[in-house]
């Protein structure tokens, strides 16, 4: 299993995964932080757009993703102010100068995103900018691992793991896989050959009988990954219980500002009402981000469910695997 | 996305780095490590997360150090990535 969405887009668009259809089934993970953001937490993205005087910040992906009720793309034309951004250095700087306008920037990712956020806070504070605020809704990569790997109905021989989560985290965050569950597991770069490369090494340590965690993305990843990225995550962000699309509560999971960052905080700031929030019927991403079905399994694929009319997430998102598999396929 | 550091400013912790022929504007402070120009780096929303050590990006080295893959057709792939020479 690849728990990366980049690395879903790349064996698929690579051809890899066409190459070793008859001799090993790839099968992609909860990689892609647009597809497990939880459906109420799309759904309360949505009441925050709807407030007034406020313009969501975000990363493009978020946009189309529907929610129980409607999508960021629909709020838009509805009048909603939603912004995409490269970064949220310069959701901040906006921010600054649209003082009379309440900026909300998607806090969505993993371990790789949650340190740039932490800095546009740092930015906010400095700049004494008050408008600004993030809405959390980041995911760690470990907790989600063990969730993987503690279902007894999947049978993974072994992980591709995500090399820019392992930049952030380093290699012996993820030593757990080897040695408390005897499963292999391979850092990856993002070039074809890393893919080929944790794949040789994967079956290596199967013909082998043996398991490690080996980092194949060596000109990157480090035993400790980023130090300082580590540390400012530390500053700002504590470790919560969150909800995952397909997987439901995991524990320690996500990252909620701490409570001296309140002020920064889009969820103590704005409590909106959040109405029952539901899946999109019919579809499958939960079982897809579990690693149950492949996306060509759920009955409404190339069928229902485009990438023109997505019906989930893991078809919206350029790094989810139903797009990854819509677009690259045979 | 790597890109090639073409202008530094240690100061206000930024550079401008280089990908394709198109140049941006990313922040450094989550980089221990000295950049000089030349240097590549990974960036992710805005922020440089890696210093790309050079020498490693050439080669898989993993696969090249595996006695194993002497005989290995594998062997011989040379990276050929973002990473111009
Ligand atoms: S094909 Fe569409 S409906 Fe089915 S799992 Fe993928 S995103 Fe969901």
């Amino acid at each position: 299993m690849e728990v990366c969405g980049t690395h879903t887009t790349v064996i698929a668009k690579s051809g890899i995964k066409n190459l070793l259809t008859n001799y090993l089934e790839l099968r992609s993970g909860p990689g892609c932080p647009v597809c497990v953001t939880d459906q109420s937490d799309i759904d309360r993205i949505i009441e925050l757009a709807r407030m007034p005087n406020t313009i969501i910040a975000s990363f493009g992906d978020m946009v189309r993703v529907p929610g129980t009720y409607s999508s960021l793309e629909l709020e838009r034309a509805r009048g909603a102010h939603v912004k995409i951004f490269y970064s949220p250095h310069e959701a901040v700087t906006f921010a600054g100068k649209y003082s009379d306008m309440k900026i909300i920037f998607l806090g969505v990712g993993f371990e790789t995103t949650a340190p740039a956020i932490a800095l546009s806070i740092a930015e906010a504070e400095q700049q004494r900018i008050k408008n600004y605020s993030v809405l959390s809704v980041h995911k760690l990569v470990p907790p989600v691992m063990k969730a993987l790997l503690n279902d007894p109905e999947l049978h993974i021989d072994g992980f591709i793991l995500p090399g820019h989560v392992c930049t952030i985290t380093g290699r012996k965050a993820f030593d757990f896989i080897a040695s408390k569950y005897n499963i292999p597991a391979v850092i990856a770069g993002f070039e074809p050959a890393d893919i080929l490369q944790a794949i040789y090494l994967l079956l290596q340590q199967m013909v082998d009988e043996k398991a490690e965690t080996i980092n194949g993305y060596t000109r990157l990843v480090h035993e400790d990954g980023n130090i300082k990225a580590k540390e400012i995550i530390g500053k700002y962000f504590e470790p919560i219980d969150a909800y995952w699309r397909g997987f439901g509560l995991i524990p320690e999971s996500g990252l909620k500002l701490k409570t001296v960052y309140s002020d920064y905080d889009a969820d103590e700031r704005f409590p909106v009402k959040v109405p029952e929030s539901l899946p999109p019927e019919g579809c499958s991403c939960g079982e897809v981000l579990r690693g149950k079905l492949t996306p060509g399994e759920c009955p409404l694929f190339a069928s229902i469910c485009t990438p023109s009319e997505p019906v989930g997430p893991c078809m919206v998102s350029t790094e989810g695997a139903c797009a990854a598999y819509y677009n690259y396929s045979d | 996305m790597p890109g090639k550091v073409v202008e530094i400013n240690e100061q206000e912790k930024w550079a401008i780095i280089e990908c394709f022929g198109i140049q941006n504007k990313v922040y450094t402070p989550l980089i221990e490590e000295d950049i000089v120009l030349g240097d590549y780096l990974m960036v992710h929303a805005g922020y440089a997360i890696g210093k790309i050590d050079i020498e490693e990006a050439h080669n898989l080295s993993l696969l090249k150090k595996h006695p194993k893959n002497l005989e290995n057709p594998l062997h011989s792939w040379r990276y050929a990535g973002h990473i111009p020479q």
